[in-house]
């Protein structure tokens, strides 16, 4: 901690110096929903925030999934007989009309897993029941629900189906980078997606943008030394993609991880929330394994998707907007009453500054 | 069926007040539970009263799992009482016990749990007075439900209440945080960690008895229950009409609690707690408190964690972090861990 303390100085220093040559405050967006609530809780925001603000982007996995793929998942859990496996952040995400939440209240059967691999051994116990798997995340977690698959395609387990709406960072980063409104002078990279991506796929934000980016990890060391490292960049004139995670991640990421998701997704053009459609953003289960692929298993009817009116959650998510800045925020918006999943989500920035009063 | 199936489950006719309850009582419940008001299997149990002022409290035990390391549903339903009788100020002098069990519930658990509800009343010499049993059909309950409901009387030198709460006074906690919210979730969850998570499922009346009895100094107690530390602070704060400040830096929580809480994305001072209670003592006793808790089992952990200011009468909670930030406490929203206790 004191360690903490002596880095914090050194960045606040360092920062005054940067805000003097640049004449205005540095603006840095932690991509990772998980950075988002590290900083919120350990109160960094408000330390440094006479020289740095500090945004969150799109990376908290559940706040990016588009509300009309909320909604089919609805659907689904409300027009068939199956078991809806999810991580537990998903449940409470209000679609147009409902939530799992809801339907799980009026009889649909939802059940909260922190594996895919769980959700396998569950089909395997009940080999009655259907289990769909809702696949929501990033590179992260994308090659546990391959090895699903994986296993349930080995095992002739026939019961186990995934909703497949993994998305893949990269090419956000890019739609932040095309966006011409986004003003950010440096990003922290999201390490745990990186230890499967590895550093030089984002190589492109400092070679092709020339905006420095730092790969960081989750504690509070990490978090100032990638600052510091961003900070340090303004001042060389050397703008480069540093990973500053290496206990974990490398070079080249993954190669077995990245190995099973090429096997068993092929990417396709998807639709983010505040995004709309990225090109080859997501990650859609190959034809040879078509007959895990929930959507295809079971047809669902969805009505129009809206968002409910007032809701800022896309340009919370593209950066445009604080959290606390939406007219919903804190009023008809809160944990206990979410409007959007970034209040929802554990990763959501607007539950990490709500609930650890990051305003 | 043969006679050893029928004796293995229980069956709905256990709950029918014909031959199988009173086999039922005559055979799990009364060895354990056996004491002389209990014996005599009346309608009600009768029993001599205190004069001056009286305590009761119910409550029902749902937890899932039913067995967890450091605990069982039968001990949490004695403690739980028991606690809440004991952070009022009153020494639990009775308890009753109503099980609701769902048919095809193994006889054997339901003997471990009577024999573990029994052991941890013999350590605090609470006797279970009166009682009842009901038997509901397959999937119409979870396994077990157990309702206890416990009497005491306000201990002469208990003068508990949030307005006696001023700003210096200091807030103390008996020991480390989080542990059994975290247990139930990893014995749930299946989790394989190399450290078992125990829950802190004990009684806490015979320490906050001896502190009660030493102490003029010590304000108002509350068991940190569901909605942890922060939820629980926050409802003092509010009901006190001051801001509470604490120090994260001071707050016990076990290395491997702060570990899996990280890693599973929880917040350690939102998880519930069934052996540890949060004091306002006046400051001058606050050192006499912490002295005497550490030479308890259940206080080695103990710390001052905090102080109570004046601040702008919203009944603040503060989070002094680490780094040296700042952040407001909320109570807990929404429930990320259902059936903890």
């Amino acid at each position: 901690m004191e360690l903490d303390k002596k880095l914090l100085k050194k960045v606040i220093e360092l920062s005054k110096r940067v805000t003097e040559k640049k004449g205005r405050k540095i603006y840095l967006m932690e991509v990772c929903g998980t950075h988002t609530t590290a900083i919120s809780k350990s109160g960094l925001r408000s330390l440094i925030s006479d020289t740095i603000e500090l945004r969150s982007g799109p990376g908290c996995p559940v706040c990016v999934t588009d509300q009309s793929h909320v909604d089919k998942i609805i659907a689904l859990a409300r027009q068939h007989p199956v078991v809806i496996a999810t991580f537990g952040d998903m449940v409470r995400v209000p679609g147009t009309h409902s939530s799992l939440e809801r339907e799980r209240a009026r009889g649909a059967q939802v059940e909260i897993f922190y594996s895919p691999h769980e959700a396998i051994l569950f089909a395997k116990k009940n080999p009655r029941k259907e289990i769909v798997f809702l696949g929501i995340g990033f590179e992260t977690t994308a090659p546990a629900i391959a090895m699903s698959i994986a296993d349930a395609h080995n095992q002739g387990i026939k019961n186990y189906s995934v909703v497949a709406l993994h998305k893949s960072v990269p090419p956000v980063m890019r739609a932040l980078l095309d966006d011409e409104d986004l003003h950010v002078d440096g990003f922290m990279l999201p390490g745990h997606v990186c230890t499967i991506t590895g550093r030089k796929i984002f190589d492109f934000i400092s070679s092709e943008y020339s905006i420095p980016a730092v790969i960081a990890g989750f504690e509070t060391t990490d978090i100032l030394q990638a600052i510091y490292l961003l900070l340090e960049q303004f001042f060389s004139g050397r703008v480069q993609t540093i990973n500053a995670y290496t206990r974990l991640v490398h070079e080249e990421g993954n190669g077995k991880a990245k190995k099973i998701i090429n096997e068993f997704f092929e990417t396709v053009d998807t639709a983010w929330r505040g995004f709309g459609f990225i090109p080859d953003s997501g990650f859609c289960l190959k034809p040879d394994y078509a007959y895990y692929n929930a959507e295809k298993r079971f047809s669902v009817e969805v009505g129009e998707s809206s968002m409910p009116e007032g809701c800022s959650c896309g340009d919370v998510l593209r950066g445009k907007m604080k959290p606390f800045h939406c007219p919903l925020f804190g009023k008809t918006c809160t944990p206990a009453n979410p409007v959007g999943p970034c209040m929802v989500s554990s990763e959501g920035a607007c539950a990490a500054y709500y609930n650890y009063s990051d305003w | 069926m043969n006679s050893k199936e029928t004796g293995d489950v229980i069956l709905l006719a256990h709950g029918d007040g014909g031959l199988l309850t009173h086999q039922l009582i005559e055979k799990y419940f009364l060895p354990q539970f056996k004491n002389r008001f209990l014996e005599t299997l009346t309608d009600s149990a009768t029993f001599p009263s205190k004069s001056g002022k009286m305590a009761i409290t119910t409550d029902s035990f749902v937890v899932d799992p039913i067995f967890f390391p450091g605990g069982d549903i039968g001990k949490l339903a004695v403690c739980g009482t028991v606690n809440d009788l004991a952070v009022s100020g009153a020494k639990p002098l009775y308890l009753t016990a109503s099980f609701i069990i769902e048919e095809g519930f193994p006889l054997s658990d339901l003997k471990k749990i009577v024999i573990s509800m029994a052991k941890t009343c013999r350590e605090i010499n609470l006797p279970i007075i009166a009682g009842d049993t009901k038997v509901v059909g397959k999937g119409q309950a979870d396994k077990i439900y157990i309702t206890t409901t416990g009497v005491g009387y306000i201990l002469d030198e208990a003068r508990l209440g949030y307005n006696r709460i001023k700003p210096g006074d200091s807030v103390i906690v008996n020991g480390t945080i989080g542990n059994h919210g975290l247990s139930i979730l990893v014995e749930r969850e299946s989790f394989r960690f190399d450290t078992a998570i125990i829950s802190d499922c004990a009684p806490l009346n015979g320490i906050i008895q001896k502190l009660l009895k030493r102490f003029e100094g010590i304000k108002f107690m509350r068991d940190l229950t569901r909605g942890g530390l922060a939820t629980n602070a926050k409802e003092i704060a509010v009901a006190a009409g001051f801001d509470i400040w604490l120090d994260e830096t001071d707050i016990p929580i076990k290395k491997e609690v702060k570990g899996i809480t990280e890693m599973l994305g929880l917040d350690p001072l939102y998880l519930a707690n069934e052996g540890t209670f949060l004091t306002v003592v006046s400051n001058k006793d606050a050192e006499g408190v912490i002295q005497l808790l550490k030479k308890h089992p259940l206080g080695k952990d103990s710390a001052i964690i905090g102080r109570v200011s004046k601040g702008k009468g919203d009944g603040d909670v503060f989070l002094k972090t680490q780094l040296g930030g700042s952040r407001r406490l909320s109570m807990l929203t929404g429930a990320p861990l259902p059936r903890i206790c």
